[in-house]
């Protein structure tokens, strides 16, 4: 009854389900020329990291976005990407390379992710306590956020010894391109339980969009909830974050690819085309590039040159509005 | 019953509500009058936990608003104020099924579905059953918030200028359906009005405030009268009978 219509958001679900599962399948099979047990082991673990990240920027954006009652405002936009970055950083900081370096990295970014929820509560409740009121002021202090960060953890870096130094030099910075496929156990568990966090609130979701007094007004413990959901926005940051290194404008992309496409606020739509429209623009993209057209472009650059000229597009409207 | 105990309201060096401790009783129709600035609005959402009170409490059924549980009073007191939200991609019909939330949890019965129906009957909504609220009228708008609340379906009924954004026949529709929702269904409805005429007509309580004090509290016949609405409001307002119903006429000064 639900896929009777073509508008109905059910089907654009499906339909981009199965988009994505071509662009997997892609991912997989396109040009392979050596031996399968190494493609499989070499494309499959990168292609688990791009869903991770994917379902990591998807859900973390759509979130934020409810909470913040905003289609412009992400958490990379706000600077929580690199407040993880400056949080991987300060743990060398603390404890120590040698130290750091006992550690299993899995228990490390375990660490990580407990500091950056700590951390990223705090931010939050600074910024949206309601003492900011304009947006483009939220945006302005976001970035500055975010440039503090990045500041601070390049300081972080200089302040430690060579060795440590080092340590921090020899697992680089993950990127798109560096993508770091030895904490794909820890992602998944991470983002596991992120996912099972949320559960809890899945149902005041649609309730939380309607705006703060409708949603004290429906029942729902407000504030808790909020931070709480924040939380969850937190640890998927944090996977994302360490597997392919901080974005901009990703997120804000495929949320809003999610919303128009769907034409629905529900979450039950809105979360799963987000997630899938970020495989489709990670995986589709990669395939696209490196085997059929064969550019050298990055799939970073080419994705958050998108997300830009949709930011700015976004802010345009709403500053005519 | 909604009692409050010496509420009060700070912001910064502002006092908006000054030590107020006031009942309205279960059952009927309170309105809440002033002038801009009388703290009638903060008052409003400080009794439905809204707002948080500088000092003070507000006892609703005896249950205080601020340490009772959130959704154990969602299903006694309903409140709805006047700036919500305009942009939502959300149809009449699913807007208005939020209002069962403290009741279903978010997982519609068919008896939650029953209220839902009956409740955009009560406002005239079915026509735009199935339209997105982003594309009403403001005043279409505000009929479907105020269907969500009713068919929550609670004892006492809030509302912050209801009639704000909406024409003349609906805003005695509106009226004429709360005044409804208390005689038929034994509501406690308590809402802002800034129309002293509208607040005269279909009120059996009237609370009139100033600079943040209930300045005077009582029936239409003891409030809507001349001396009283000058002291309140600092201007003449002439009270007529106009088929037993006392209007205030102050459009043009004499």
């Amino acid at each position: 009854m639900v896929l009777t219509s073509w508008r109905s958001p059910a089907l654009r679900v499906l339909l981009l389900g199965v988009l994505a599962l071509l662009c997997m399948v892609g991912f997989m099979t396109v040009n392979v020329q050596t031996d399968w047990d190494f493609i499989l082991q070499y494309r499959g673990s990168r292609l688990l990291a791009l869903l991770l990240t994917a379902c990591a920027i998807g859900i973390s954006t759509v979130l934020f976005q409810t909470i913040t009652h905003s289609r412009l405002l992400t958490p990379a936009l706000m600077g929580f990407d690199v407040l993880y970055v400056l949080v991987q950083t300060l743990a060398l900081l603390v404890w120590g390379g040698s130290q750091l370096a006992e550690w299993a990295p899995s228990l490390r970014f375990a660490m990580q992710v407990l500091v950056m929820v700590a951390l990223a509560l705090l931010l939050f409740r600074l910024l949206f306590s309601g003492s900011v009121r304009s947006l483009h002021l939220m945006i302005l202090l976001g970035m500055l956020a975010g440039m503090l960060f990045r500041e601070l953890s390049e300081l972080g870096a200089r302040v430690l010894d060579p060795s440590e130094f080092g340590i921090s030099t020899g697992v680089p910075q993950a990127s798109f391109r560096r993508i770091n496929t030895q904490l794909l156990g820890a992602a998944a568990v991470a983002l596991t339980l992120g996912g099972l966090l949320l559960l809890r609130w899945w149902r005041c979701l649609d309730v939380l969009s309607l705006g703060r007094d409708i949603t004290i007004n429906l029942g729902v413990a407000h504030g808790r909830v909020v931070l709480g959901i924040m939380a969850v926005v937190a640890i998927l940051v944090s996977v994302a974050t360490v597997l392919v290194g901080p974005t901009l404008f990703f997120g804000l992309l495929i949320a809003n690819l999610a919303y128009w496409f769907t034409g629905s606020q529900r979450h039950c739509w809105t979360l799963p085309a987000s997630v899938l429209a970020g495989i489709i623009c990670l995986v589709g993209g990669q395939v696209l590039l490196e085997h059929v057209l064969a550019s050298p472009l990055p799939l970073a650059l080419v994705i958050e040159l998108a997300g830009g000229l949709l930011f700015i597009a976004l802010l345009m409207r709403g500053v005519r509005q | 019953m909604i009692e409050t105990q010496g509420v009060s309201k700070r912001y910064g060096d502002v006092l908006v509500v000054d030590d107020v401790s006031l009942s309205i009783p279960k059952g009927g129709f309170t309105s809440i009058i002033g002038p801009n600035g009388a703290g009638k609005s903060t008052l409003l959402s400080m009794i439905s936990r809204l707002t948080p009170m500088s000092a003070g409490t507000v006892l609703v059924d005896g249950m205080d608003v601020t340490r009772t549980p959130g959704s154990v009073l969602a299903r006694r007191l309903s409140i709805l104020r006047q700036d919500n939200q305009t942009s939502l991609r959300l149809t009449v019909r699913d807007l208005v099924a939020f209002g069962r939330f403290p009741h279903s949890g978010g997982r519609l019965t068919a008896e939650d579905m029953r209220h839902v129906d009956e409740a955009m009957d009560y406002l005239r909504l079915n026509e735009y059953r199935d339209r997105p609220i982003d594309e009403l009228s403001g005043g279409q708008r505000q009929r479907a918030y105020v269907a969500m609340v009713m068919c929550q379906d609670t004892e006492y009924v809030l509302l912050d200028e209801p009639l704000n954004n909406i024409d003349m026949r609906f805003a005695v529709d509106m009226m004429q359906l709360l005044r409804r929702a208390a005689d038929e269904k034994g509501k406690t409805v308590v809402v802002v009005l800034h129309d002293i005429n509208f607040a005269s007509c279909y009120s059996d309580h009237i609370i009139a405030m100033r600079q943040g004090k209930p300045a005077y509290q009582g029936t239409p016949q003891q409030i809507i009268r001349d001396e009283v609405l000058r002291d309140l409001y600092e201007m003449d307002i002439a009270v007529h009978e106009v088929n037993g119903q006392r209007i205030c006429v102050y459009f043009r000064m004499a």
